[in-house]
């Protein structure tokens, strides 16, 4: 059926500047631009991803939006009609990539931070030690010390595994299948130089970052994709994915096309064949069964790693959180509505979870309550934009904030939302070599430790400007968070005051 | 190495495991077993554990090596993600077993529970192979990727079903035989039921002689009854689903 759908984009080439070097055909990864005696495009295959618009050496391209417009009607969206017309022409669900982009409320910027003023001094961490470092893990309910004959003190206390992280930061689960190898070759020699983690998502652990082990997470997904006792032993934590917050309750899919050789090797499944992750663990339908998986997980790992649970916040993500944390759980990861994907039905995505900033309040309230905080680290993820979401989330409750969409943007990933086409231009989220070979992970690397020392260096801006000198003390001090425009309901879940007050 | 397990816990019998296959040792005879889970997970060496008494759920979980005999029945999710090595039950076991093993063998001398070799997958000469001498639950083979699942319904008293429902829900990939025939209406709808070829004749004789080794069946005697093979009807079974 021919599609009747207009464009999205329009893609316009000045001819005046335009000098025919055909640079922006050969780097469109979607098809859109041929050249039949001048540059030509079919703009209905344009995403907008910027990728002839950057190499253009006259700057003679320009992507616009289609200004054809719909009948203007508030309820029936343009968006709403061309999805329908879409799903007519073909039966299929609607797919599609990144973080949910719908103009839901968010928490993050509806929330500020305190400064010291006058009375109690500001601290300038240009000039004094700040510190970022965090360790991940479980901490003790006390600390036990022996004091030998000599006078020498000793910890007594068995300390569960810890993982130390140089400033509150992970990179989130993105598989290699997913991305490119590129992309897991640059986020894992960021999280290597700059003393955080990568998260190798559930695709496997492709053996040329076993040299990276010590920074990196590694998933075991429904799938269990490329899970053995080697690739649980290479790394720093174990993590089990439940779930993510573009898909909470849903599986995956890995298409056949995706699986090429070297994806193949890593996932440990022929080539073509559909990777399928079920949308539960068959061996998880109950808190007791998650820590059964929690401890076999130990066991392969011999008790020297901290074990991870990967949830997608949902509506009772705080028991949840409790179930987790009792089971044995080291680590919680909270994965909000914002979180990303590189392969999602819309519906889920868009329709489906809270908030990360309500899901950190409520999961960090409860532990609390419940006395079991000290048991579990929270790492928080969906939707971190700044350093000032860092904040705002630590100061919420969380222990390390993970990024997934940052890192991707570091990278040079456009938030085009086609990542489940593989056609990247960006040699990001695809498989095709000739794309993937535009992601230098060098220069893919250093554009991560830049983003994370920016980040870093904020962060101990605010810090300043909050007169602590230690991450440690802005952890769950929800008494320096202020909401503006908030409801009275909102502010107790958050449990902050009004601004004002 | 022999070990009275009664009463030591889990994590004390597993690391005395460890710690003495890691010194050389080779031989285990684990008795008065009685519930502890994962043994054999994260031993990773070829040594040989026979248990006497009902091992706990997840035997052999991540295994990746060791021949492990149960000398009675064992529980739920024996061999789950299981990468290499062998696992004897000389009686039945549970629901989930083999979730996601991509190689070694599991052979079951009776019957077996729901979701049996669920998501079992196989990649180049890794083939996980589970054979159950009894009968099976629900959802036998489902999301199956790969691997071998055989099932012999020996004994079976008149009228007692060979397989559960949802045979092969979601099968894309593997081979499933199965000892008698099956009602089409407990199939489900990613697979397809066909005669035996030569190259399953290969595959019976070579996984299926060795089992009868084990528990001192005639092979002559189980292949008298004709068997049926069970392949997915694609690959892709969730091809189309999306627009693109």
């Amino acid at each position: 059926m021919s599609s009747l759908i207009p464009a999205e984009f329009l893609v316009r080439i000045d001819y005046e500047r335009c000098r025919r070097c055909k640079r922006c055909v050969l780097n469109c990864g979607f098809g859109t631009l041929s050249f039949e005696d001048r540059v030509v495009a079919d703009h209905k295959k344009c995403a907008a991803c910027h990728r002839c618009a950057a190499f253009c050496p006259e700057g003679a391209i320009t992507i616009e939006k289609n200004r054809l417009q719909f009948k203007d009607n508030s309820f029936w969206l343009p968006e709403y009609r061309k999805n329908i017309m879409r799903q007519a022409e073909s039966g299929g669900m609607l797919l599609t990539g990144m973080g949910n982009d719908k103009p839901y409320f968010s928490y993050f910027d509806h929330m500020l931070l305190d400064a010291c003023q006058v009375t109690n001094p500001s601290i300038d961490p240009l000039r004094e030690p700040m510190e970022l470092r965090t360790y991940l893990g479980s901490k003790p309910e006390a600390l036990d010390f022996e004091q030998s004959p000599d006078g020498a003190i000793k910890l007594t206390t068995q300390m569960a595994p810890q993982v130390r992280i140089e400033t509150p930061i992970v990179f989130g689960g993105m598989s290699y299948g997913a991305i490119s190898l590129n992309a897991h070759r640059s986020l894992a020699r960021a999280a290597y130089e700059s003393g955080i983690l990568m998260n190798t998502g559930e695709g496997g652990l492709h053996k040329d970052l076993y040299p990276y082990s010590s920074n990196i997470i590694v998933q075991c997904a429904s799938g269990r994709f490329g899970v053995d006792s080697a690739y649980l032993n290479q790394a720093a934590v174990v993590e089990i994915k439940i779930g993510q917050g573009a898909k909470p309750g849903i599986g995956g899919h890995l298409p056949g096309e995706k699986v090429n050789q070297e994806v193949s090797e890593t996932r440990m499944i022929p080539v073509g064949t559909d990777a399928l992750s079920p949308a539960p663990h068959h061996d998880i339908y109950s808190i007791e069964d998650l820590s059964q998986l929690i401890y076999a997980l130990k066991e392969a790992t011999g008790y020297t790693k901290p074990v991870s649970v990967k949830i997608a916040a949902v509506h009772n993500v705080a028991a949840i959180s409790s179930g987790i944390a009792r089971a044995g759980a080291d680590i919680i990861y909270l994965d909000g509505l914002r979180g990303g994907t590189g392969a999602s039905p819309t519906i889920i995505r868009d329709h489906i979870g809270i908030p990360i900033e309500m899901a950190i309040a409520a999961v960090d309230d409860r532990l609390r309550r419940e006395g079991i905080r000290n048991r579990v680290s929270v790492i928080a993820a969906g939707g971190i934009r700044h350093s000032g979401d860092v904040a705002k989330a630590i100061a919420l409750g969380a222990d390390a904030v993970a990024l997934g969409t940052a890192a991707l943007i570091a990278l040079g990933c456009r938030v085009c939302q086609k990542c489940y086409t593989g056609n990247c231009s960006w040699g990001i989220a695809t498989q095709r070599p000739e794309l993937v070979r535009r992601l230098d992970p060098d220069e893919g690397a250093e554009r991560l430790n830049n983003l994370i020392r920016g980040w870093s260096l904020e962060l101990k801006e605010i810090l300043g400007a909050l007169g602590v000198n230690a991450v440690e003390s802005l952890r769950g001090s929800r008494e320096r968070l202020r909401g503006v425009g908030l409801s009275e309901v909102d502010l107790e879940i958050l449990g902050i005051k009004p601004a004002g007050r | 190495m022999q070990i009275d397990a009664r009463g030591v816990h889990y994590r004390d019998l597993n690391r005395m495991l460890k710690e003495a296959a890691a010194a050389g040792e080779k031989e285990f005879v684990l008795d008065n077993v009685n519930g502890q889970r994962y043994i054999g997970t994260g031993v990773n060496l070829p040594v040989n554990i026979v248990i006497n008494g009902v091992p706990g759920n997840d035997l052999a979980a991540f295994m990746d090596g060791p021949a492990v005999t149960v000398c009675a029945n064992a529980q739920d999710g024996v061999a789950n993600t299981m990468n290499a090595g062998t696992v004897v039950v000389h009686g039945s076991a549970g629901d989930v077993l083999g979730y996601g093993m991509r190689g070694g063998k599991l052979y079951i001398r009776n019957n077996v529970g729901y979701r049996v070799g669920i998501h079992m997958k196989e990649y180049k000469r890794q083939v996980p192979v589970i054979i159950a001498g009894g009968t099976a639950g629900d959802f036998f083979g489902e999301y199956m990727a790969g691997g071998v699942l055989i099932l012999l319904g020996l004994e079976r008293r008149q009228g007692e079903p060979l397989t559960g429902d949802y045979l092969g829900t979601g099968m894309h990939g593997g081979v499933i035989y199965l000892r008698g025939p099956v009602e089409p209406y407990k199939l489900g709808k990613e697979v397809a039921v066909l005669e035996l070829d030569d190259g399953d004749e290969k595959i019976l004789g070579k996984y299926l002689k060795e089992y009868c080794d084990c528990f001192g069946l005639d092979y002559q005697a189980v292949r008298e009854e004709p068997f049926v093979k069970l392949l997915p009807v694609s690959s892709r079974p969730y091809g189309r689903l999306y627009v693109y």
